[in-house]
């Protein structure tokens, strides 16, 4: 399948951002018509390497190579012109232009400068090649996170690309879309072009994947046949260490006599909750297992007062919540850990010690005057249960990995002492060692009594950490299960049952339903 | 596929069009289109209380009277559709007016002098932008402190006075009609014509709203950023050397206070307009709207007799609400 021209080839790369070696004397070749994966944990360079190939960072030292001809200048406009394209992993799109119009940016097809009209037809070809089925006129801005991904794979794949770095891809995707496009993926391959996968998720790696290169702080450890590899083989590799992906113990779940500390009656909303009920007592851990897009980040917005409820009732320790906001909800105890930690959570610029402590910052002030030292006591507290690495608060959070943000963010939520924490997608693109470290935290959350209710789309997690946990399809809470005697094929199967018996068919199209 | 004409400013409120029940879909509606339907409810309610508003003189004047802003007000939707600002088209204007007033009363020709404003404004909007891309400085204090230097040029040329223009010729092209139709109104409507087009209907124009959008995937996409800001800042520049160009001629005179407020103005005009200003949504024809209705609202002080110390109050508290109204969406969201 590999020629022996390495269709790109980056030779003795090293690439500094300020003190830190992002990449050290790296090597990577990859072959037309493969798929060549980059793993390693948060920090380990391997996005680097990806945007070093497709022109978005300019190497300190090193040799690029297309079709064995060296490069010049290598930046975004050239790497296109010679058909390396990067799908970042914040995806880089313009909200407000139509997905047609995203697909085509920068490549338009023109007469004098006039824009020709048949991207109608293109586009229709593009996606009934990938087999997206989006909706060419409608808002990006408007979809989701991973109906936006498949708009970045068309424009990709709009742009004839040979190499496609792709950085995160299923990250945000459902099993089933995710299969959909490891299909696309393989699609690609017969075509000739190839395809650099950077991924946390080792059982996708290994599934489509013909190469991977292991990489640990900036350098790489080994390149070899995918074929050769298994999951715990790739993490050995990763750590430097044997490292089993396990969860921490947790603790007894409460009597079921306990007074519930939440409890969610009928509630629906105006995006798309149409009927949840379940309760959380203190020190419980109760996950919510969904596909994307099922209304499980809807339940939590709308439990904290983020979008409108509008019917059923909201019962915290005893209390009724009403019309609540986030303001309101997070007085009272209530917070969410949104899951896109740039939108919704975090300010890039400001230090991690800022960022803990802004949703609080009146328990740290006297008029209006903060207090320095009891922000630090509190700051290094927290830094040091969360392991932050590295352990110094006073940076900008942009200067951690995507792992320690994620921290950080986690951090933020808990200053306040809150009485129920709802954590929704708190690994996302976050690294093993990373997420062992989340794990224990929530498991430390509960042993304080805290109740914790968890969404993720990946679904070991709730099954491994939560004492109880619901199936949420089209914005209903189903059947509670019993996380310890499920696995995660079943709560697929199940899922994918109840999706497939609605009338609007299979949830992993790219129309969401409307609300 | 008309759809790609209209997309971008379409997609300000109708986000899910064809689908939404009447009501939701007429408040859109009135959302989208508020200032249209303030400026035409304007001209009716004037039309109606006065005899003397709708005449082809009136309109024609208040049309004429205010095509200088307008022109600069077009051009300036590019800037801020592409996420920027030109504080400096004012000074621009002061610039180019002296410098063909003086070329007028040097050379005692007409054209080499009136041809010479855009072409300064050109060259001044040009440098603009080639400081807040290649000096990497915001646009709004780039503008701001180039401002200041066009200012004092403008100062230099004259030596701080006036110059009065007696070439003949020379104010034809501001007080010139053809079948009652003022040369700048033609000039205007040119100008709106060939910048529509410019906007919806060509790659570039589709780069101004990527780039206003998100510059970042902009770039990521192969859009060459810094040159769309340049063009667009060379666009502005050109344009407030056109509306030179008639003011100058109007008056027959140049002075360096020449076209000041303008540049706020049009600003105002723009976002008044429904333009957003944070860049990537926006329409030509919703400049021209602004520029109009807040003419209109002059004309109908004067009309009425009102108190005119009213009227920038109004103004104010109209823009204020537009803009209020523009960020409810945006909260929607």
């Amino acid at each position: 399948m590999a020629t022996a021209q390495p269709v790109i080839e980056l030779t003795g790369i090293t690439k500094r951002f300020g003190g830190t070696v992002a990449l050290d004397d790296v090597h990577l070749a990859v072959h037309a018509g493969s798929v060549h994966a980059l793993v390693g944990e948060n920090g380990a360079g391997k996005s680097t390497l990806g945007k070093i190939a497709s022109g978005i960072y300019t190497p300190d030292t090193g040799r690029i190579a297309v079709d064995g001809q060296p490069v010049g200048r290598w930046d975004t406009v050239r790497a296109q012109r010679r058909g390396i394209v990067m799908i970042a992993q914040e995806l880089s799109l313009v909200p407000d232009l139509t997905v047609a119009q995203n697909v085509f940016l920068g490549i338009e097809q023109s007469t004098f400068g006039l824009l020709r009209r048949d991207h109608g037809r293109r586009f229709a070809a593009l996606d009934e090649m990938a087999g997206f089925g989006l909706d060419p006129e409608a808002r990006v801005g408007d979809l989701r996170i991973a109906d936006q991904q498949k708009v970045e794979i068309l424009r990709a794949l709009a742009r004839e690309a040979k190499v496609i770095v792709m950085d995160e891809p299923t990250s945000s995707l459902t099993a089933h879309e995710t299969r959909r496009l490891h299909e696309v993926i393989r699609l690609l391959t017969t075509q000739g072009r190839a395809v650099v996968y950077v991924s946390h998720f080792l059982d996708s790696v290994l599934e489509v994947s013909d190469t991977v290169t292991v990489m640990r702080d900036g350098r790489r450890i080994r390149t070899a046949p995918a074929a050769d590899q298994t999951k715990s083989s790739l993490v050995e590799a990763m750590l430097g260490r044997e490292l089993a992906v396990s969860f921490p113990a947790l603790p007894p779940a409460p009597h079921p006599g306990t007074e519930p500390l939440l409890k969610v009656e009928a509630l629906a909303s105006d995006r798309g909750v149409k009927r949840a009920s379940f309760e959380v007592r203190p020190g419980e851990i109760v996950g919510l297992l969904g596909l994307v897009g099922s209304g499980r980040t809807e339940i939590a917005r709308a439990l904290i007062g983020a979008d409108r409820v509008t019917a059923g009732r909201v019962t915290l320790a005893g209390r009724a919540l009403g019309r609540t906001t986030p303001r309101h909800s997070r007085d009272a105890g209530l917070v969410l850990v949104p899951e896109d930690r740039h939108g919704q959570g975090l300010v890039l610029q400001r230090s991690v010690t800022e960022n803990m402590t802004l949703a609080s910052l009146g328990r740290f002030s006297r008029l209006g005057v903060i207090d320095r030292r009891a922000v630090s006591r509190q700051v290094d507290e927290l830094v040091r249960r969360l392991e932050l690495r590295p352990a110094r608060p006073e940076l900008p959070v942009q200067s951690f990995s995507g792992g320690n943000q994620q921290k950080a963010l986690i951090a933020k939520w808990l200053v306040g002492d809150p009485k129920l924490v709802i954590l929704d997608e708190p690994t996302r693109g976050v690294d093993v060692g990373a997420k062992l470290a989340i794990y224990e935290l929530i498991a430390d959350l509960a042993a304080r009594g805290i109740g914790v209710l968890l969404i993720s789309s990946e679904h070991e997690e709730v099954l491994g950490l939560a004492h109880r946990a619901h199936l949420v399809s089209r914005g209903e809470v189903l059947d509670e299960v019993d996380p310890r005697h499920l696995a995660v094929e079943d709560v697929l199967r199940r899922l994918f049952d109840v999706a497939d018996t609605a009338p609007a068919g299979d949830a992993g199209k790219a129309k969401e339903p409307s609300p | 596929m008309t759809a790609t004409e209209t997309a971008p400013e379409a997609g300000a409120g109708a986000a899910a069009p064809g689908h939404a029940p009447i009501g939701p879909r007429v408040i859109a509606f009135a959302r989208d289109y508020a200032a249209l339907i303030l400026l035409a409810a304007i001209f009716v309610t004037l039309s109606v209380i006065s005899s003397s508003f709708l005449s082809f003189t009136n309109v024609m004047n208040i049309l004429n009277q205010n095509a200088p802003l307008a022109i600069i007000a077009v051009a300036g939707t590019f800037v801020i559709v592409s996420g920027a600002f030109d504080l400096s088209t004012a000074a621009m204007y002061a610039v180019a007016s002296v410098v063909a007033a003086s070329i007028a009363t040097s050379t005692g020709s007409t054209w080499p002098a009136l041809l010479a404003a855009p072409a300064l404004g050109l060259v001044m909007g040009a440098l603009n932008g080639l400081a807040v891309t290649r000096l990497n400085v915001h646009s709004f204090l780039a503008t701001l402190a180039s401002s200041l230097v066009y200012k004092a040029v403008a100062v230099l040329v004259t030596g701080g006075s006036l110059i009065t223009v007696t070439t003949s010729g020379f104010s034809d092209l501001g007080r010139g009609q053809v079948a009652g139709i003022f040369y700048s109104v033609l000039i205007l409507l040119a100008v709106f014509a060939l910048a529509w087009l410019l906007l919806n209907g060509t790659v570039f124009g589709r780069h101004v709203f990527a780039v206003g959008g998100n510059a970042d995937a902009a770039h990521l996409s192969g859009v060459r950023v810094d040159r769309v800001k340049v063009i667009v800042f060379a666009l502005s520049g050109l344009a407030a050397g056109i509306a030179a160009a008639i003011g100058v001629s109007r008056l027959a005179s140049g002075q360096p206070q020449a076209g000041s407020g303008l540049d706020l103005q049009a600003i105002a005009a723009i976002i008044l307009g429904g333009t957003s200003i944070y860049g990537g949504v926006g329409a030509v024809w919703r400049s021209l709207v602004g520029v109009y209705l807040i003419a209109l609202i002059g004309n109908g002080f004067d009309i009425l007799n009102v108190n005119p110390q009213m009227k920038d109050l109004v103004t104010g508290v109209i823009i204020l609400a537009a803009v209020a109204l523009a960020a409810a969406d945006r909260r929607r969201r």
